[in-house]
């Protein structure tokens, strides 16, 4: 019993906030998680939209060209994606400035992260948006252009509403998949979680602790995730009739 | 297929495409490829990783049926432990749940006395059984969300008619539920199979030689950034094209009526 | 299209410096104990922190230490993420043809570490049929693939020196091949005490193990080359060399 109790003892000192506990370096790790997770969300879903338009709406090199891009990112493990866009982003990038004349610049850590897992979400989020267009019955969009509706207004009064609440079952998802993501990054070096973890873990040799708590962290993200997108959904849905029990 | 390829802008597009490849073999550095070595230690990745994938796919799958079963009819006692399994799963990352398998269980080893001449040992020090041990957990609690789906969505009269006519619950489903579930889950199997494919890179973190492992290996002899990563790239793309048309000819297979 | 691409090159930019200034170090992004390694707080601390900040105080650099993962670190120098690599990187053949390299700033042997009484030497009669555990991309790695892969039963390559050092704690491997500083560090904790001991130094092979440890920079920077062997110098002449090593190890490591 004594064992037990100087394992908690230990295990509470290990996690405590304050130095020479780790919890502080965790909770940084989770914060840069969610803001790369965040980030790279956004940059997805901003893909995805121009992704989905173009597949259905755009020309057939525009629709052949994405097919290639969902078919090639969605077929490719995330981990190799990750590696080749990280060194080939900053690389590009580089060899573009140096090429126009100028002189190498640094591109920040988080950002490079957040376009590489934003490139990847933008496939699923294009095909995940266009699925959801799709299901937008076709006798409002035909009534709005029957009535003269520029495009534009089209899509921001009629699709967009009315695809969301086809979209967020989805959408949650390549949310709960991107935070899940940003762990693939302690491979290239991020200070997000996993990799604090790892740190911890090593430097005091609690391996359990570290990664058991981590586990706890990423649990508890996922859970509110999703209470907070069953809100969403219901909030998308209001003035829908109710779907059958 | 190849009917849909013979348009202009699309043998336009695999003109462009096949002079990229070329591009890309003429500039880059291959030679490595040559090397008997790592010819020899491609070929094991490749078989490692293929191997792992249907084995975690088998396995998964055997404990997904159970799993999505409690979910779909158990009582709470069943229902509420295999969701809670399932949310575990979904919930965290798969490399975390990999890191704490391995190395969290391997911390534990020197607390416990004669473990090394206990009839487990050659299981609990062999990182590969770890590697199919933490996939097909991981498949279990995805693919068993997918068959909780399946099962509740047989027609109820099926069932019904079949408990009116006096049949066994094993045998109601042994042959009307899992058989017509499983043909509901078929079409999404194949893109289950090519997303569990894609978590297979991670067992590479623990010490498995799969084909990442070898890409990372020659990366690190030779000192070349990209060219193994396209290969790897390549391997994977085609691991992903023999698993759609696996599932499609299995699909033209199984007789189905679409109303 | 010249104004589109440097408008994106800009977006892309948000938020980044213009490499004027603060110099940055790459690091392993993985702790080495005991000369990088981070603690509780975030901040790097060990031998070569130490040494890092000694260099640059000598040269008057703003530098800046940066985390990158160790199989990643040439290439993110190459491509300009990073400025220098001072993170216990052997100075190889190999790599010198794709980065140049600094004098050397120490140089310490490798080292065999076993399970107590299961290798008796530290060659390939020693380590036949032993399962060896190596940190990728690591001279060790390629040494040890090169000699004794062909006796020993299998090789493994772990992330990270811990995971191979806790593996060897819980016997899932036989022997390790590693830097004998990091080992010493893990020879002296209760886990290793307990579990392991050093077998000896391997036979040395130059070009495999490499010349020493030296700082790596981008070919053809060589202005900062020089700025780091001048700072190099300037720390072993006034002493500040040996005060940093008296800090943490018994005798100097500068090698011959």
């Amino acid at each position: 019993m004594f064992a037990l109790e100087a394992l908690g003892a230990s295990t509470l000192d290990l996690l405590a906030f304050s130095p020479p506990g780790w919890g502080a370096t965790l909770l940084r790790g989770l914060w840069n998680s969610v803001q790369i997770a965040t980030g790279a969300y956004a940059l997805g879903a901003l893909i995805g939209i121009a992704g989905a338009y173009g597949k259905l709406y755009g020309s057939p090199v525009t629709k052949d060209l994405l097919a290639v891009y969902t078919t090639v990112v969605r077929a490719v493990p995330e981990l190799v994606l990750i590696l080749i866009l990280y060194f080939a982003v900053a690389d590009a990038v580089n060899q573009v400035i140096l090429a126009l004349g100028g002189s190498r610049i640094e591109i920040n850590g988080v950002a490079a992260g957040i376009a590489v897992l934003g490139v990847v979400q933008g496939a699923y989020a294009t095909e995940v948006l266009r699925g959801a267009i799709l299901a937008v019955p076709a006798g409002q969009i035909e009534a709005a252009r029957a009535m003269g509706m520029s495009p534009i207004l089209l899509a921001r009064r009629i699709t967009m509403p009315l695809m969301l609440s086809f979209a967020i079952p989805g959408l949650a998802n390549l949310w709960l998949v991107a935070t899940k993501d940003t762990a693939l990054l302690a491979v290239v070096g991020f200070a997000e979680l996993t990799q604090a973890t790892r740190q911890a873990a090593s430097t005091t040799k609690a391996f359990f602790t570290f990664y058991a708590a981590a586990g706890v962290l990423y649990l508890i993200l996922s859970i509110a995730s999703t209470i907070l997108f069953s809100r969403i959904e219901k909030w998308a849905r209001r003035g829908q009739r109710r779907m059958g029990g | 297929m190849l009917k849909e390829l013979m348009i202009p802008r699309r043998l336009v597009m695999l003109a462009i495409a096949a002079f990229l490849i070329g591009l890309c073999i003429a500039y880059g550095r291959w030679d490595w490829l040559a090397v008997p070595k790592y010819q020899k230690m491609m070929l094991t990745g490749i078989w490692n990783t293929v191997t792992l994938l249907v084995l975690t796919m088998i396995i998964g799958m055997a404990l997904a049926i159970p799993l999505g079963l409690a979910q779909a009819v158990g009582p709470w006692y069943l229902a509420r432990p295999a969701q809670a399994f399932c949310g575990l799963i979904r919930g965290t990352p798969l490399l975390l749940q990999l890191f704490l398998l391995y190395y969290g269980i391997g911390s534990l080893f020197p607390g416990i006395p004669g473990i090394r001449d206990s009839i487990f040992w050659p299981i609990l020090r062999d990182a590969w059984y770890f590697g199919v041990f933490g996939l097909s957990l991981s498949v279990a609690g995805y693919e068993g969300e997918v068959m909780r789906g399946a099962f509740k969505g047989v027609p109820h009269g099926q069932l019904e008619a079949a408990t009116a006519m006096g049949m066994p619950p094993v045998t109601l489903f042994r042959r009307i539920w899992l058989p017509q579930a499983l043909h509901r889950v078929l079409p999404t199997l194949g893109g289950e199979t090519v997303l569990q494919m894609k978590c297979t890179p991670l067992v590479a973190m623990i010490t498995v030689m799969d084909i990442y492992a070898v890409s990372s290996r020659v990366r690190a002899e030779t000192l070349i950034v990209y060219e193994p990563l396209l290969m790897l790239a390549v391997v994977y793309l085609a691991i992903t094209g023999v698993i759609v048309t696996l599932f499609r000819w299995f699909e033209r297979r199984v007789p189905t009526r679409t109303a | 299209m010249k104004t589109f691409a440097l408008a994106a090159i800009a977006a892309l930019t948000l938020g980044t410096a213009a490499l004027a200034d603060p110099v940055k170090i790459g690091v392993a992004s993985e702790a080495y104990p005991p000369f990088t390694s981070p603690d509780a707080s975030g901040n790097w601390v060990g031998w070569e922190v130490d040494f890092i900040n000694a260099v640059c105080a000598a040269e008057a650099m703003d530098c800046v230490i940066t985390p990158v993962a160790w199989d990643g670190i040439i290439p993110s120098l190459t491509s300009g993420q990073i400025d220098v690599i001072m993170s216990s990187m052997s100075i190889t053949e190999e790599r010198m043809k794709t980065i140049d390299f600094s004098d050397k700033y120490y140089n310490t042997p490798a080292l065999i570490v076993a399970a107590k009484g299961t290798v008796a030497s530290a060659d390939a009669a020693g380590l036949a049929g032993k399962i060896i555990g190596v940190q990728a991309s690591t001279t060790h790695e390629a040494y040890v693939n090169a000699h004794f892969a062909a006796d020993a039963a299998e090789v493994k390559v772990y992330l990270t020196q811990d995971e191979a050092n806790q593996d060897l704690a819980a016997g899932r491997i036989d022997a390790i091949q590693a830097d004998s500083i990091a080992m010493d560090a893990f020879l002296g904790s209760e886990a290793g005490k307990a579990c392991c001991e050093a077998v000896g130094a391997v036979a040395p092979d130059p070009a495999i193990l490499g010349m020493g440890v030296g700082a790596g920079i981008r070919k053809g920077d060589t202005e900062l080359l020089a700025k780091i062997n001048a700072g190099i110098a300037k720390v072993i002449a006034d002493g500040t060399y040996d005060t940093i090593t008296k800090a943490y190890f018994a005798s100097s490591i500068y090698g011959g």
